[in-house]
């Protein structure tokens, strides 16, 4: 029997283990049902708030943008500060205070789980949440005239890509800080001009060329594009890029996030 | 070749920057023994244990773990251990057996086995009775009994111990004793860091004595008591300059001393020299400090 376990064992265990993954997120998953309550007030009630202050404040005074009612386009573009709000936010304090404070990724890696594994799978939790509060800016739009459509059903998959590529690059920005200060630079400096440069509250075409050009590099530029193609049912080839720069900006981040870790991680 | 040890490290060196916080080191733990890392602060006991997960990875030597190849192999031989840290890294929101629950995950105890693995180690940690508390709820104690039963959750062969008892009362650390000693017995192998000299003394079958990266020491601690410091000791109190006087006497005679403070032992003369002063059996204690210097760094 001995003799078993020892071949059984001396079998190299692989990167990116679906158990290893799966414990990660077990992990999340416990932890949150302690938390969920105020985790899910900022979440929705966040964007909720931006959405009724420019849907009314604005609404009053423009009816129409870019073809759209005000509401309509505020309503889908507001994914864009979930994504933020969802996605990088907690991945950043999240991963800041379990790396500080709470030192919890000594405990996980001194189970047979990777930095790798255990980037991909906070991120994929990170993500899977983003797919979810993503909708509640749509959901509170029908409520004030949005027009329910069956491609709203992809808004779900598209915020949960967007969310996942946010995450580990929220986690890239704190595996760089050193102190929690820092996110300050990154906050001010980056997350918040983009998410206004996304064409969430008023569209890119009427911004000054520069702007335009930022706002294409803009991850939730092209995520608030391809929600409105799929509520509004818009589809075009451009689209394609949109899903393509998502997909990119995904992986790109994802490898970030685990070099930097590991750099955090192993010394 | 070697025989084979639960853990074994050759020519083990760690640099960061200029300095070498592990620097040569050698360590074996023999299947089914308790072996104590002991040295100072500094002396590189921590980062020897993080190498051991693969958290630290070193620039030169040979670090085997169950028999697996570090850092290559380093997944499965951490799949077969369980490492108690220094610093407690428990989910504090979460309950006793939530914390257990998500490292079953975690270790991968096959999901008919869980509930099973999570009673038998609240069993062994007695904490079945705290099941539904918070952990931060917990007293200092059981903390740290619930963090060994956390690495006990998937019958590992080897259990590595960070400073156990560290900032525990003395009833606490008994009651730890009591604990690993069990495990012991078992047939667990375990290798535990510890400044705490009597722990060492009671616990281990030998003790690794570190001081600046390396094993100063090595050997079953009666043994090194022996080797080192004699049978008996004379503690010898009064002024300062006699205590420099009976220091420079003694070493003028080959014996070994040592300052405790208040007063100064008298190391190997095995109870002759007609010194006065109070006899006393020796200790570990004061092996560790003829090894790694009076002096705090």
């Amino acid at each position: 029997m001995t003799t078993a376990t020892a071949t059984m064992g001396r079998r190299r265990l692989g990167r990116l283990e679906g158990a290893a993954l799966r414990g990660v997120i077990v992990r999340e998953l416990v932890n949150f049902s302690s938390f969920w309550r105020s985790s899910t007030f900022s979440s929705t009630v966040d964007p909720t708030i931006y959405l009724l202050a420019f849907g009314f404040g604005f609404g009053s005074l423009v009816s129409t943008v870019a073809g759209y009612s005000y509401i309509d386009f505020v309503a889908t573009g507001i994914v864009a500060t979930t994504v933020l709000f969802s996605g990088a936010f907690p991945a950043m304090y999240g991963t800041f205070v379990k790396y500080t404070f709470q030192h919890t990724y000594d405990a996980i890696l001194a189970a047979p789980v990777d930095t790798e594994e255990l980037v991909t799978g906070e991120a994929l939790w990170i993500a899977a949440r983003t797919g979810v509060y993503g909708c509640v800016p749509m959901l509170v739009g029908i409520v004030f005239g949005l027009d329910p459509s069956w491609g709203m059903l992809l808004v779900p998959l598209i915020a949960a890509l967007a969310g996942y590529g946010w995450a580990c690059f929220g986690i890239f920005i704190a595996a760089k800080s050193n102190k929690i200060e820092s996110f300050s630079y990154w906050q001010s400096g980056l997350l918040t001009p983009m998410f206004l440069v996304a064409g969430t509250f008023f569209p890119l075409t009427k911004l000054p060329e520069w702007a335009q050009v930022l706002g294409n590099i803009n991850p939730l530029y092209h995520c608030v594009e391809l929600v409105r193609s799929a509520v509004f049912g818009t589809w075009g080839l451009v689209d394609l890029w949109h899903l393509g720069f998502l997909v990119g900006f995904a992986l790109i981040s994802w490898r970030l996030a685990i070099r930097f870790m590991e750099r955090k991680l192993i010394l | 070749m070697h025989m084979p040890s639960a853990i074994h490290l050759r020519g083990v060196v760690k640099r960061f920057g200029s300095i070498a916080a592990v620097d040569g080191l050698d360590l074996e733990v023999p299947y089914g023994t308790c072996v104590g890392l002991l040295g100072p602060n500094g002396a590189g006991k921590s980062t020897t244990m993080k190498a051991l997960t693969a958290q630290v990875i070193a620039d030169e030597g040979e670090l085997e773990v169950l028999g697996y190849r570090l850092p290559g192999d380093s997944k499965q031989a951490r799949a077969e251990m369980g490492v108690v840290p220094q610093l407690d890294n428990l989910d504090t929101a979460l309950t006793v057996e939530q914390n257990l629950q998500v490292f079953t995950h975690l270790y991968r105890v096959p999901a008919v086995r869980r509930q099973e693995a999570i009673e038998r180690t609240l069993g062994i940690a007695n904490l079945l009775e705290r099941r539904w508390s918070k952990v931060e709820e917990l007293s200092g104690g059981m903390r740290r009994r619930l963090l060994i039963a956390r690495a006990l959750l998937h019958e590992p062969r080897l259990l590595l111990l960070d400073e156990p008892t560290v900032g525990l009362d003395p009833q606490v650390r008994q009651e730890l004793w009591a604990l690993i000693d069990s495990l012991r017995s078992q047939g667990v192998s375990i290798l535990m860091s510890t400044h705490y000299i009597e722990e060492a003394e009671r616990l281990c079958d030998t003790v690794t004595i570190m001081s600046h990266g390396k094993a100063v020491a090595v050997g079953a601690p009666q043994a090194l008591i022996r080797e080192h410091a004699g049978s008996e000791a004379v503690e010898v109190y009064g002024s300062p300059s006699r205590l420099s006087e009976v220091e420079f006497e003694a070493r003028e005679r080959g014996w070994r001393t040592r300052r405790t403070g208040t007063s100064i032992a008298v190391l190997r003369s095995n109870g002759d020299g007609g010194l006065e002063g109070d006899r006393r059996v020796t200790n570990l204690e004061d092996v560790f400090v003829l090894l790694t210097g009076e002096e705090i760094e």
